[in-house]
């Protein structure tokens, strides 16, 4: 059954007139759920995250969600839109809305918390199983590490740098569905930036904790995480660069 | 005084299996082009058991080069079915172990017996 409310929906919104409706299905429950369908006034520059809100300030109250920011820098609001994850706040329903309907989902490979809230825990709990933290090689020290921007491992650690832990990749990659131990595009990405870092003090340690089952090596370079990225960051490329940087160590007998 | 963990030395076997994968399809390379251009003047005059003897045991070459071609396919093909064998069936990681190592032994013995037969 098709949720409405048309009266609150042309007066809401100050001079804002809807161009039309959408036919919006979310995600309800848990990872047994279902969808539940809502009509919703289409406005111009509306985005899903306005849809969402839309429906949990006029519909439904109970609707669960998570945002923050709303323009793009936190990375709360990624779910799955039509099959595909995505910054909920920083996509146009104009852009993916199909035949006139929108498909709101969690993001897929966490656990679903209540209907479009995910548990980000096992995704979080894998950078710490990569090895993705900093270990300082002069703790107290008082100068400040000098870095050549223009070296090629400070470059590589630029590309990669920007991720803002968002598991849009995490959700986009089908070796994590596949594999759970996997320990996925964002935690191998920020075990790249640490290899490039020349202040850490562990090559070696964040090496080995990638060269494991569930590491880099199960990555099939299929640049899902790379084409759904919404920084345009590359994780594949890290990955590439993890498993050759872990081959050097092996051959040359330091890992 | 240095913070660094100490850098474990377990799990090394992926690492391996991906540099003997590459190192094998570096092998084979130049084998199955090799492969193919034999294939396509062999068949000119027609396929018989004669005609491809006398070529293999012409020279000692072609059954080393068969031998290596074969070893690399075998260890090749079994890395590749363990990896999709590990994501298809993830609660029987043993399983697939065992199933690339049978796969991995089946291919060397058939491939030199039937290396042996032209040599």
């Amino acid at each position: 059954m098709t949720i409405r409310n048309f009266v609150e929906s042309k007066d809401d919104d100050g001079d804002a007139k809807p161009i039309g409706e959408i036919k919006v299905s979310i995600w309800r429950g848990g990872d047994h759920g279902t969808l539940q369908t809502f009509a919703v006034p289409h406005y111009e520059s509306q985005t899903v995250l306005d849809v969402v809100t839309w429906v949990q300030h006029k519909l439904d109250p109970g609707l669960s969600y998570r945002f923050s920011c709303r323009v793009g820098m936190c990375g709360t609001c990624a779910m799955t839109v039509n099959g595909q994850p995505r910054w909920t706040c920083r996509t146009h329903v104009s852009r993916v809305v199909s035949n006139g309907e929108l498909e709101i989902r969690p993001l897929r490979n966490l656990p679903v918390i209540k209907d479009l809230v995910v548990d980000m825990a096992p995704f979080f709990d894998k950078w710490h199983d990569g090895h993705g933290y900093f270990e300082p090689s002069q703790p107290g020290a008082q100068t400040v590490a000098r870095v050549d921007g223009g070296s090629p491992a400070r470059k590589h650690a630029s590309a990669a740098i920007e991720c803002i832990g968002c598991a849009v990749c995490y959700a986009a990659c089908d070796v994590v569905a596949w594999q759970s131990e996997y320990l996925g595009p964002a935690a191998l990405n920020r075990a790249w930036t640490l290899v490039n870092d020349e202040r850490d003090n562990d090559r070696m340690g964040h090496l080995a904790a990638v060269a494991v089952a569930g590491g880099c090596h199960g990555c099939h370079s299929m640049g899902s995480c790379a084409s759904h990225c919404p920084n345009s960051l590359n994780p594949t490329a890290s990955i590439a660069g993890l498993k050759r940087e872990v081959t050097k160590a092996i051959l040359k007998g330091e890992l | 005084m240095s913070t660094a963990t100490a850098t474990p030395r377990r799990g090394r076997l992926e690492a391996w299996l991906y540099i003997l994968q590459r190192l094998s399809a570096l092998v084979m390379v130049p084998l199955v082009v090799v492969h193919l251009v034999v294939i396509i003047i062999a068949v000119q005059n027609g396929l018989s058991a004669q005609e491809i003897l006398a070529r293999t045991q012409a020279s000692s070459a072609w059954p080393l080069l068969y031998g290596l071609f074969m070893a690399a396919a075998a260890l090749h093909g079994a890395i590749g079915l363990r990896a999709v064998a590990r994501e298809s069936l993830p609660r029987h990681r043993a399983l697939s172990d065992i199933a690339a190592l049978i796969f991995v032994a089946v291919v060397l013995l058939l491939g030199f017996r039937a290396v042996a037969a032209i040599a």
